[in-house]
C-alpha cells in the first residue's frame, strides 16, 4: 500500500538492523512512549529483531491504559441512566470497571454507541433532543483537538444536549516523572509522533537537555521504529542528549498551530491521576470554565466515586520501563484481556494486552526466538 | 448438528459462522479447576457472537453440556453421518447482517452459500437445503422477495434444491429486517476424510485467495466509510472449487492429500488456523509476505485498526494438503475463477503444537492467538 509498505521493506529493515549491531557498543534500555508504537513493536516482533543489548521497554503512552479506574467507573455510572446516549471511542468498551464493562452495561439496556470522530455525537444528540448524549473524552494530546472541537462546536451551536466526561493525559510531564524517578532505567526515549504531530517537540528539548537524555520523535511503522532506535543509539554512543525527528515525513518543531489554539481555548492543564502510576501534577486537560455546561463531571452527580486497584499489579512499574509484561506472576493466568488486574492488560496498546494479543503468553522459550524456516524473505 | 454456533451479533451484525468451540484453548486458570464449567456473564453479550473466546465459552459451557454426543463433540463446520452406506455431510447457519443489501451480495445470497460452502468443506455435494426466515414488521416486500430471489439463483447455482422452509414475523423492533437459517444436506461421494485434526507437520497451507473482503464490505457500508474504490464481498459458492480440487489429485494416492478445508468466515484466518492447529495438536508457520490481501481492504483496516487476518470471509477457503500434491491442487485452483489468486502461504509445522505463528514482514515473528471477543476499532 503506498505511503506504507515503503515502511514495512524487510531488505530496508535488515539493513537498519545491521547499521544498529554496527553502532551499538554497550546495551541500552530505551523507552517507546506510545502505545501504538508498543503495538507495532509486539505486531511485528521488531524487539526479536534487535541486537540482544539494546532492550526496548515499554512506556505510558497508552490512553485506555492510564485512564483511572475510578474514571471508568465515572463512565460506567453515566452510562447505565436512561436519559442518557453514552459514545467512546471503540476500545474504551471492553476496559472493565468494578463492575463489568460497557458491553455489559449495553447487553442490559443502556445505550452505548462506538464513534470514530467525536462531531459524530452532534448528529446523535440532534437526532435525540430528549437524550443526554455523553461522550468520553479521553487520550493524549492526539485527540484532543477532534475532542476539543466537539466541546467548542457544541458550545457555539447551542447544542445543549452533548457532554464530555474528559480524562486527557500529557506526554512531557509523565516523561519527566520517570526520568525522575530514583528506580529508572531509561536512556534514551523513541518519543511519540502522533502526539507531536499536534504539539510539536519543542518542549521535549528543555526534558532532554536537563535529563541529558536523547529523545528521538518516531513514528509507527516497522521501520520507523528500527530508524529511531538507531537514530537513539547513535545519540548514546557519541555522548549526545537532543531532541531529533524521525517522523519528518508527518511532523515539524512547531507542530499544528491551528489545533493548539484550539485545544488551549477549551481546556486547561490541571493535575491528573494516571492508572498505574497515580497523580501527576499539571499532566491533563480539563474543560475550561467556559464549557462548564457541557461537562459531564459537573452535570452528572459522580464526584464521589473512588477506586482502589488490586496490589498484585505491577503496572506501574511496566508503565514506567521498570519491569516487562513477563515479569509478573499473574501475566496470561490471573491476569488477562478478559480479566485485566491492571492498566497495561486493558486496551489493545498497553504492553501487557499487546504481549498477550501476539500470543506470548503462550510462548516457551524455544519460540522465543525468530526462526526464517520457511527460507530467505523475498 | 455436528456445529453449533451463538447466533446474531446485532451490532457487528455479521454473519454468523461456526465457532469452534471445542478447538480453542482458554489458557485461564478461572476454568480448568472446576469440575462444573462456570458462565461468568450475567447476560449474553455481543462478544458471544464474535467467533472468539467469549463463543468457544458460551459453546463448552452452555449448549455442549446440553447436547454431548460424539458427532457434535468434533466440532466441525459440518457433521458427516453414516446412513447405509451413504456419507451424507450436514450444517445449518442462521444469517443476521446488516445491511442486508450490500456490495457484492445480499443476505439471501449469504444464507445459500454460507451452508453450500459448510457442506463443501467436507468434501460433500450439496443436495437439499431448508430456509427458516424471521421477518419484522414492515419489512418491504419488494426487499423480501429480492432477498427470495437471490437465494434461489444462489440455490440453483449450487445445483442443490431447497425443498422445506418456514416462516415467523416478529412486532417491529424485535427483529432486524430478515433473519434467515439455512440447513443443508450433502452427499459425499469421493473416498475422502477431511477434517481439521487431520493437519500434518510438512503439509502446505493453501489459501484460496484475498482475505478480508467480506468484513470490510460490511463495515464500509455500515459505517458510511468511504474508501477509494468500493470493496466487495466476495460471498461465493466454493462447492465446485472444492470438486476442482479433489479431482486434481487424482485416485492415486492411498491417502487422500487433501487433508483439511475451512471456510474462514467470522473470526477470519487466524481464528481458521488456530481450530486447525489446536485440533490436529500441529503448529502453524505462515509467512505474512504471502498473505494476499487487496489494497483497499488494507487501507480500510489500516484506518480502523484492524487486522484483516481476522476479518471475515465468504468465498474463501483455506486447504491443508500433502506437499507432493501442493502445486497440482494450487494449478487446479488457479484454473477456477474462485481460485484464481490461490497461493501457499506456510506449512504445519512440528514445533509449537496448536499454535499458529507468523513470519512478519520486517523478518520478525508473533503468534496469531484467537480473539477473545470482537475487534474493536483502536484510539488512535
Amino acid at each position: 500500500m503506498k505511503y506504507l509498505d515503503e515502511y514495512r521493506d524487510g531488505r530496508v529493515a535488515r539493513k537498519i538492523v545491521d547499521e544498529i549491531r554496527r553502532v551499538q557498543t554497550k546495551p541500552w534500555v530505551i523507552m517507546e512512549v506510545c502505545g501504538g508504537q508498543t503495538h507495532s513493536i509486539v505486531k511485528n516482533g521488531i524487539d526479536y529483531l534487535l541486537p540482544q543489548g539494546v532492550e526496548l521497554v515499554h512506556g505510558p503512552g497508552c490512553p485506555v491504559c492510564v485512564t483511572p479506574l475510578e474514571m471508568i467507573d465515572k463512565a460506567h455510572a453515566i452510562a447505565r441512566r436512561p436519559d442518557v446516549i453514552f459514545c467512546s471511542f471503540g476500545d474504551m468498551l471492553r476496559v472493565p470497571g468494578s463492575e463489568g464493562d460497557l458491553f455489559t452495561i449495553k447487553s442490559e439496556g443502556g445505550d452505548v454507541r462506538v464513534v470514530y470522530s467525536p462531531l459524530d455525537c452532534l448528529k446523535i444528540a440532534r437526532a435525540n433532543p430528549e437524550k443526554k448524549v455523553v461522550f468520553f473524552a479521553i487520550g493524549f494530546e492526539t485527540t484532543a483537538p477532534a475532542n476539543a472541537m466537539l466541546a467548542w462546536r457544541a458550545l457555539q451551536e447551542g447544542v445543549k444536549n452533548i457532554s464530555l466526561l474528559v480524562s486527557h493525559v500529557l506526554v512531557p510531564p509523565a516523561l519527566e516523572a520517570i526520568l525522575a524517578s530514583p528506580q529508572n532505567r531509561v536512556q534514551g526515549f523513541l518519543g511519540p509522533g502522533h502526539v507531536c504531530a499536534v504539539m510539536g517537540y519543542e518542549e521535549y528539548e528543555p526534558i532532554s537537555a536537563r535529563f541529558r537524555v536523547p529523545i528521538v520523535i518516531t513514528g509507527f511503522e516497522p521501520l520507523d521504529i528500527l530508524q529511531g532506535t538507531l537514530m537513539t543509539i547513535r545519540q548514546l554512543e557519541t555522548e549526545r542528549a537532543e531532541v531529533e525527528n524521525e517522523y519528518s515525513r508527518i511532523l515539524d518543531r512547531a507542530g499544528n498551530r491551528t489545533a493548539q489554539k484550539l485545544v488551549s481555548e477549551v481546556f486547561e492543564v490541571g493535575d491528573r491521576k494516571w492508572r498505574g502510576i497515580g497523580m501527576i501534577p499539571q499532566s491533563g486537560y480539563r474543560l475550561r470554565e467556559e464549557f462548564r455546561e457541557h461537562d459531564a463531571e459537573k452535570l452528572f452527580d459522580v464526584a464521589r466515586i473512588d477506586t482502589r486497584e488490586p496490589e498484585i499489579c505491577i503496572s506501574g512499574e511496566i508503565l514506567r520501563g521498570i519491569k516487562k509484561p513477563k515479569d509478573c506472576p499473574a501475566f496470561g493466568t490471573l491476569c488477562n484481556p478478559q480479566h485485566p488486574l491492571g492498566a497495561t492488560m486493558v486496551s489493545a496498546e498497553g504492553a501487557c494486552a499487546a504481549y498477550y494479543a501476539y500470543g506470548r503468553h503462550l510462548q516457551r522459550d524455544e519460540v522465543d526466538v525468530p526462526v526464517h524456516s520457511l527460507g530467505g524473505a523475498a | 448438528m455436528a456445529s453449533l454456533e451463538s447466533t446474531a451479533n446485532p451490532d457487528s451484525k455479521e454473519h454468523a459462522a461456526k465457532a469452534d468451540a471445542g478447538t480453542v484453548a482458554i489458557p485461564s486458570p478461572f476454568f480448568g479447576s472446576c469440575p462444573l464449567p462456570i458462565f461468568e456473564h450475567k447476560n449474553i453479550v455481543l462478544g458471544h457472537g464474535s467467533g472468539g473466546k467469549l463463543t468457544a465459552e458460551l459453546i463448552d459451557q452452555i449448549f455442549l453440556p446440553a447436547f454431548a454426543n460424539p458427532i457434535l463433540d468434533r466440532l466441525d463446520d459440518q457433521a458427516v453421518v453414516e446412513i447405509n452406506g451413504a456419507r451424507l455431510a450436514f450444517t445449518t447457519d442462521s444469517f443476521v447482517v446488516t445491511p442486508i443489501f450490500f456490495p457484492g451480495g445480499d443476505i439471501g445470497q449469504l444464507a445459500i452459500n454460507g451452508t453450500v460452502n459448510d457442506l463443501a468443506m467436507s468434501g460433500a455435494r450439496p443436495l437439499y437445503l431448508s430456509a427458516a426466515f424471521i421477518l419484522e414488521e414492515g419489512l418491504a416486500a419488494q426487499d423480501l422477495r429480492r432477498v427470495v430471489e437471490s437465494m434461489g439463483a444462489a440455490t440453483r447455482t449450487a445445483g442443490a434444491q431447497l425443498v422445506t422452509g418456514d416462516t415467523k414475523v416478529v412486532n417491529r423492533g424485535k427483529g432486524d429486517q430478515v433473519f434467515i437459517t439455512t440447513t443443508g444436506i450433502g452427499v459425499i461421494e469421493r473416498p475422502v476424510n477431511i477434517s481439521a485434526s487431520r493437519a500434518h507437520a510438512g503439509d502446505k497451507i493453501i489459501l484460496s485467495g484475498y482475505i478480508g473482503d467480506h468484513g470490510m464490505a460490511i463495515m464500509s457500508q455500515r459505517e458510511n466509510l468511504e474508501f477509494e474504490g468500493a470493496i466487495e464481498s466476495d460471498c461465493a459458492p466454493l462447492h465446485q472449487l472444492v470438486a476442482a480440487m479433489l479431482d486434481a489429485c487424482g485416485d492415486q494416492h492411498s491417502e487422500h492429500p487433501i487433508h483439511c478445508l475451512r471456510d474462514p468466515t467470522r473470526g477470519g484466518v487466524a481464528t481458521t488456523l488456530n481450530e486447525i492447529a489446536s485440533k490436529s495438536r500441529a503448529g502453524m508457520l505462515i509467512r505474512e509476505e504471502l498473505l494476499p490481501v487487496r489494497e483497499s481492504v488494507k487501507g480500510a483496516c489500516e484506518i480502523l485498526g484492524l487486522d484483516p487476518l481476522y476479518v471475515a470471509n465468504e468465498g474463501k477457503l483455506v486447504a491443508i494438503v500433502a506437499p507432493e500434491a501442493a502445486d497440482s491442487i494450487l494449478q487446479a485452483m488457479h484454473n477456477h475463477p474462485f481460485g484464481q489468486h490461490a497461493v501457499i502461504v506456510g506449512e504445519v509445522v512440528s514445533e509449537h503444537p496448536g499454535m499458529v505463528r507468523m513470519e512478519t514482514g520486517v523478518g520478525g515473528t508473533r503468534i496469531l492467538d484467537v480473539m477473545f471477543g470482537e475487534q474493536l476499532p483502536r484510539i488512535c
